[in-house]
């Protein structure tokens, strides 16, 4: 009986998506592209992923770590190093003489390659620090991505890394809109690419999750003994959740570079992963569709919905007080405080778009904790 | 009898402090085999070392004849022993049916795995109407039939069980002690370790006593039901 649910359940879901992108699509024709709204899609397809690649780690492998910027970070550059045209590595590596590498790559191949360096550098840092537990293992990857932004800053490695000064002019979304030869745009797709950038990576999260390794990152995460005791490889295990989770940190990297235009390695800061971290608890720990959610809410929030708190509002003559520069993250943080206490599974708990009931009866009794 | 597995002088320390002093067992193609003892007595560390997840100090495992001491656990288990570990230990957070193939984890006869599953669930009628259940969900004796089930899934020819009754009401205690009867039955050799002696020592075709490290006694079930010594230790004067 189940077993025919979940297939009217996938389509269901399939559906849903195919929506989103249609809407997207059409909302990107329509409406100005100047709208905060796109600037909420582009960042919240980045954050999607990266939240998604974090929870495959914390949510489904049990693996508490705290390296997602600096992995982001290595993606960034990786893609900013390798798509800068040849033509302006002059301006953008002035003081180092254009640089040492004088190649480009195509951008598909620049983003894979950010991934690969990431998962490179998670194989090694994992050798030592998987062998911790929990904590302390969250301050040993949170150390490396402080130590990877200093080495990224600096000047020895400048005619790569371009030292503590920013990468620019590399392609990001704008250049993926359509133009005919006067340069007008014809047909926008600066939304939707990196929706199905996004989708794709996403997607493969979600079958690995399902597959018969997902499982066995759950059993990992539910009961290391256990696990252990079943004949599966922690070490192993481990080390594999924790290298494809940072591959895909590593391409949200180089999406973000594009959508930001420029890269910088000292924006890469911890409070950037608590950003990440938190989408994750506020969408639930162990839900792909919750952290999803949640990117998109929580960016929304942070650059458009929220901003209002930042600045002096009058209502008549009256100034209402406290609101002022900062004052936006006093709410998150309270809005936080709220989730944690009464709102502990999130918004999705540990359940996925594809097994809510959509007939209405719920089956699934949730136990309430 | 031909020994399935075999242990000679197995000494096991945790820093510094030995659990096992030195303990040679066998057990039997076939048989029940039990190791019975107080808290403490090193019956849980046996298991564990024999399924890798301890490491030992000195002395040697054979299974089917070959050295299997020094093998890590994952080869342990492909090789056909499995543990079913003390305290149940399923999977909470993953249902029954996800639970059960974990347990098929390592296997590569992919195509075996569903008939196991439906074995399985004869085994454990319970399971089938819970399929879709979080393992976190069922009730003890649910939970305890699932360790099992997970057990069986690797395809064994020995499993071993730490203290299955552990926790257990007395009606499922005998479901469970039933349960390893069928196992047997089916050919599979077991490793019981109880502190339930009177229920193991009745179940049992050979069984060994266990004393801080070390083993004192050992005998048919019948014969150590008889021992006088057994009965003031273990089951109360007036046990029968």
């Amino acid at each position: 009986m189940k077993k025919k649910n979940n297939h009217k359940a996938s389509y269901i879901t399939l559906g849903i998506v195919i929506l989103i992108y249609a809407a997207v699509f059409i909302a990107e024709q329509t409406i100005p592209s100047t709208s905060m709204l796109f600037t909420v899609l582009k960042k919240g397809a980045t954050y999607a992923l990266v939240a998604v690649s974090m929870n495959l780690l914390n949510g489904f492998t049990g693996i508490f770590s705290l390296g997602q910027a600096g992995f982001m970070l290595i993606g960034a550059y990786m893609y900013g190093i390798f798509t800068i045209p040849v033509s302006m590595r002059g301006q953008v590596y002035q003081y180092f003489d254009g640089g040492l590498v004088q190649f480009t790559v195509p951008i598909v191949v620049a983003m894979i390659l950010g991934g690969l360096a990431a998962a490179f550098f998670a194989f090694l840092i994992g050798l030592p620090v998987l062998r911790l537990k929990s904590d302390y293992l969250a301050i040993a990857t949170l150390g490396f991505a402080e130590i990877i932004r200093a080495i990224f800053q600096w000047n020895g490695l400048g005619p790569v890394t371009n030292g503590s000064n920013m990468l620019r002019s590399f392609p990001n979304f704008n250049d993926f809109n359509i133009t005919d030869a006067q340069g007008n745009v014809t047909v926008y797709l600066s939304t939707l690419i990196p929706f199905i950038m996004s989708g794709v990576c996403i997607l493969i999260i979600v079958l690995l999750i399902n597959s018969s390794y997902g499982r066995a990152f759950k059993a990992i995460r539910d009961d290391e003994v256990a696990a252990e005791a079943m004949g599966i490889n922690l070490a192993h295990h481990k080390r594999l959740a924790f290298c494809i989770s940072s591959f895909f940190a590593g391409v949200s990297g180089a999406m973000l570079a594009m959508y930001q235009t420029t890269v910088q390695a000292k924006s890469f800061t911890s409070a950037m992963t608590y950003e990440i971290l938190l989408i994750v608890v506020i969408g639930g720990i162990g839900s792909v569709t919750g952290s999803v959610i949640s990117s998109f809410l929580f960016v929304a929030c942070s650059e458009w919905w929220l901003r209002f708190l930042d600045e002096q509002q009058m209502i008549g003559n009256f100034q209402v007080p406290l609101l002022r520069n900062g004052f936006r993250l006093v709410v998150f943080s309270v809005i936080i405080m709220i989730v944690v206490l009464f709102f502990r599974r999130g918004i999705m708990g540990d359940r996925e778009l594809w097994n809510l009931n959509f007939t209405g009866r719920r089956k699934n009794k949730e136990d309430g904790k | 009898m031909s020994s399935l597995l075999k242990v000679t002088d197995l000494v096991v320390s945790y820093g510094g402090i030995e659990a096992l002093k030195g303990i040679s067992f066998e057990v039997g193609q076939g048989q029940i085999v039990t190791l019975i003892g107080a808290n403490g007595a090193g019956k849980s560390t046996t298991l564990r070392t024999i399924a890798g997840l301890v490491p030992h100090k000195e002395g040697r495992i054979y299974y089917e004849g070959r050295d299997i001491t020094d093998l890590n656990t994952q080869k342990i288990v492909e090789s056909g022993i499995a543990l079913v570990p003390e305290g149940r230990r399923v999977f909470a957070n993953l249902t029954v049916l996800e639970n059960l193939r974990i347990g098929a984890y390592l296997r590569k006869d992919k195509g075996l795995i569903e008939e196991d599953i439906q074995y399985v669930y004869d085994l454990f009628p319970r399971l089938r109407e819970r399929s879709w259940q979080l393992a976190g969900t069922l009730s003890g004796g649910e939970q305890q039939m699932l360790a099992v089930g997970r057990a069986v899934m690797t395809r064994p020819k020995v499993i071993m069980m730490d203290e299955p009754s552990l926790g257990l009401a007395p009606l499922v205690v005998r479901d469970i002690f039933s349960i390893i009867q069928t196992l047997k039955d089916t050919g599979m050799t077991v490793l019981l370790i109880e502190q339930n002696a009177n229920a193991a020592l009745h179940a049992c075709d050979f069984a060994y006593v266990l004393e801080t490290g070390k083993i004192t006694l050992s005998g048919t079930g019948e014969e150590l039901l008889a021992s006088e010594a057994i009965q003031e230790a273990y089951l109360g004067k007036s046990g029968r």
